[in-house]
């Protein structure tokens, strides 16, 4: 038991490597923050286009979204930082995840929003239209804030999900927390820092899975 | 163009690594199926064995949940594989994959599991117990059959996301698609095997992406 703590949790190599896993996390923290936006934006503009019921876009937009939903974002990634250069687009580390995770995400989503806009009634939209609004105003003024609502559980979840995945930008060496909590690790020779990194994330994230756990069982129940 | 073609679809590239590629293909659908199995099943056995209601039990449930729904499923595998030899625990590679994702796959199952047995109207239970039926025949044979139809679609999004993590393995040098896809793009210095890599993974996932689509619609879930 005392190897076990010494090794685990040993206090000395914490207070040597605490800084890096602070700076880890507030890149975590901002990987998140500038993604979030980015991916909700982009399932939005999914999925309001597929509202429009457009017939030869429609079946063009589920290719796109379940493309995205089926390929591993990981693979993304390595795609757009170790693939793009050989025609000469390199991006740094930072980017390369925020568009890969950006764009996973955007499916993901693109398919929440669509079926929040599917449970918003018919008639909402044509009473919208013919008061004089146009398709875009009726999308975002009237449909979308009905739409929401109905899928609030599933977002948050996603967006939970989606602050997990920034931990995959170690692939790429980018120094977020997991991957500082790596670097730690080599440098002290025990495993301290990433008991430290799993608590951190633990703490960081605890709350909001306890929120999204909480929505879903309210959306169950309504069934 | 012809350069981009060069680049990104070389057949002479793809010919040499393909056997590569497909032994790494393998070895995905290898990792999905235990994957898969060792979650769904361990959830499927903490929600019956939650129904007991056992306190200190279903204290220790919840808490595995909340951990492994709260831990982004790269820093658990990162953890157990560079972490459990320091406790003189050595196991391959592949083990720890499927460790990794099937403990987060498990508390998800588990949600998703107990959720649908909570959603079971009480007159069944009682209807059951009243006719002579014990409490686990009860469980068994009237309430886990209704709740395993109703957790269904509550789980295959979650089930197909968690599966596609066995990109992830690529991290800790499982020989899977996108480990193998990368080391035949740094020998060959061509992009072709990570886009040959990506279409294995669209071949594997694009079905059950478009068979979720499909339950969905039937059972009019969103989540």
């Amino acid at each position: 038991m005392q190897e076990f703590i010494a090794n685990f949790a040993n206090l000395e190599s914490l207070a040597r490597i605490y800084p890096l896993l602070l700076q880890g996390a507030q890149v975590t923290l901002l990987l998140s923050l500038v993604t979030i936006p980015l991916a909700v934006l982009g399932g939005l503009f999914l999925a309001v286009l597929y509202s429009f019921h457009l017939r030869l876009l429609n079946p063009v937009l589920i290719v796109c979204v379940d493309a995205l939903r089926a390929f591993p974002v990981l693979v993304l990634l390595v795609l757009i930082f170790y693939g793009l250069p050989f025609v000469g687009i390199s991006l740094p580390a930072f980017p390369a995840a925020v568009l890969a995770i950006a764009l996973n995400n955007s499916g993901y989503y693109g398919e929440i929003f669509r079926a929040g806009i599917e449970t918003v009634p018919r008639g909402q939209r044509e009473a919208a239209r013919s008061t004089g609004l146009s398709a875009w105003q009726t999308a975002f003024a009237v449909v979308l804030p009905q739409a929401v609502r109905n899928v609030l559980a599933p977002l948050a979840g996603n967006t939970l999900e989606l602050i997990k995945t920034t931990s995959i930008a170690t692939a790429v060496a980018l120094p977020e927390l997991l991957r500082s909590a790596r670097v730690a690790q080599e440098s002290t020779y025990n495993p301290t820092p990433l008991t430290a990194a799993a608590v951190m994330y633990f703490v960081l994230l605890w709350p909001l899975t306890r929120v999204v756990a909480r929505l879903e069982r309210k959306m169950i129940a309504g069934h | 163009m012809r350069g981009l073609g060069e680049t990104f679809f070389n057949g002479a590239v793809i010919a040499k690594y393909l056997p590569a590629l497909l032994g790494g293909f393998r070895v995905t659908l290898a990792l999905a199926a235990a994957v898969v199995t060792l979650g769904l099943l361990l959830g499927l056995a903490l929600a019956i064995a939650r129904a007991f209601r056992i306190r200190t039990l279903n204290w220790l449930i919840v808490a595995f949940v909340d951990v492994f729904r709260t831990l982004p499923q790269l820093v658990v595998m990162i953890f157990l594989y560079f972490g459990l030899p320091y406790a003189g625990l050595t196991i391959s590679a592949f083990l720890v994959a499927v460790l990794g994702l099937g403990l987060v796959l498990a508390a998800f199952a588990e949600e998703a599991f107990w959720a649908a047995i909570t959603s079971i109207p009480r007159g069944q239970w009682e209807a059951a117990r009243s006719t002579g039926l014990s409490f686990a025949q009860a469980l068994a044979s009237v309430v886990m059959p209704q709740a395993i139809r109703v957790a269904i679609p509550l789980l295959t999004n979650r089930t197909i996301a968690i599966t596609k993590g066995t990109a992830l393995a690529s991290v800790i040098s499982v020989p899977e698609i996108l480990d193998q896809a990368q080391s035949a793009m740094s020998l060959s210095a061509n992009a072709s095997p990570l886009v040959v890599g990506g279409m294995l993974y669209l071949a594997i996932f694009a079905p059950f992406v478009a068979f979720s689509r499909w339950l969905e619609r039937r059972f009019g879930w969103i989540i």
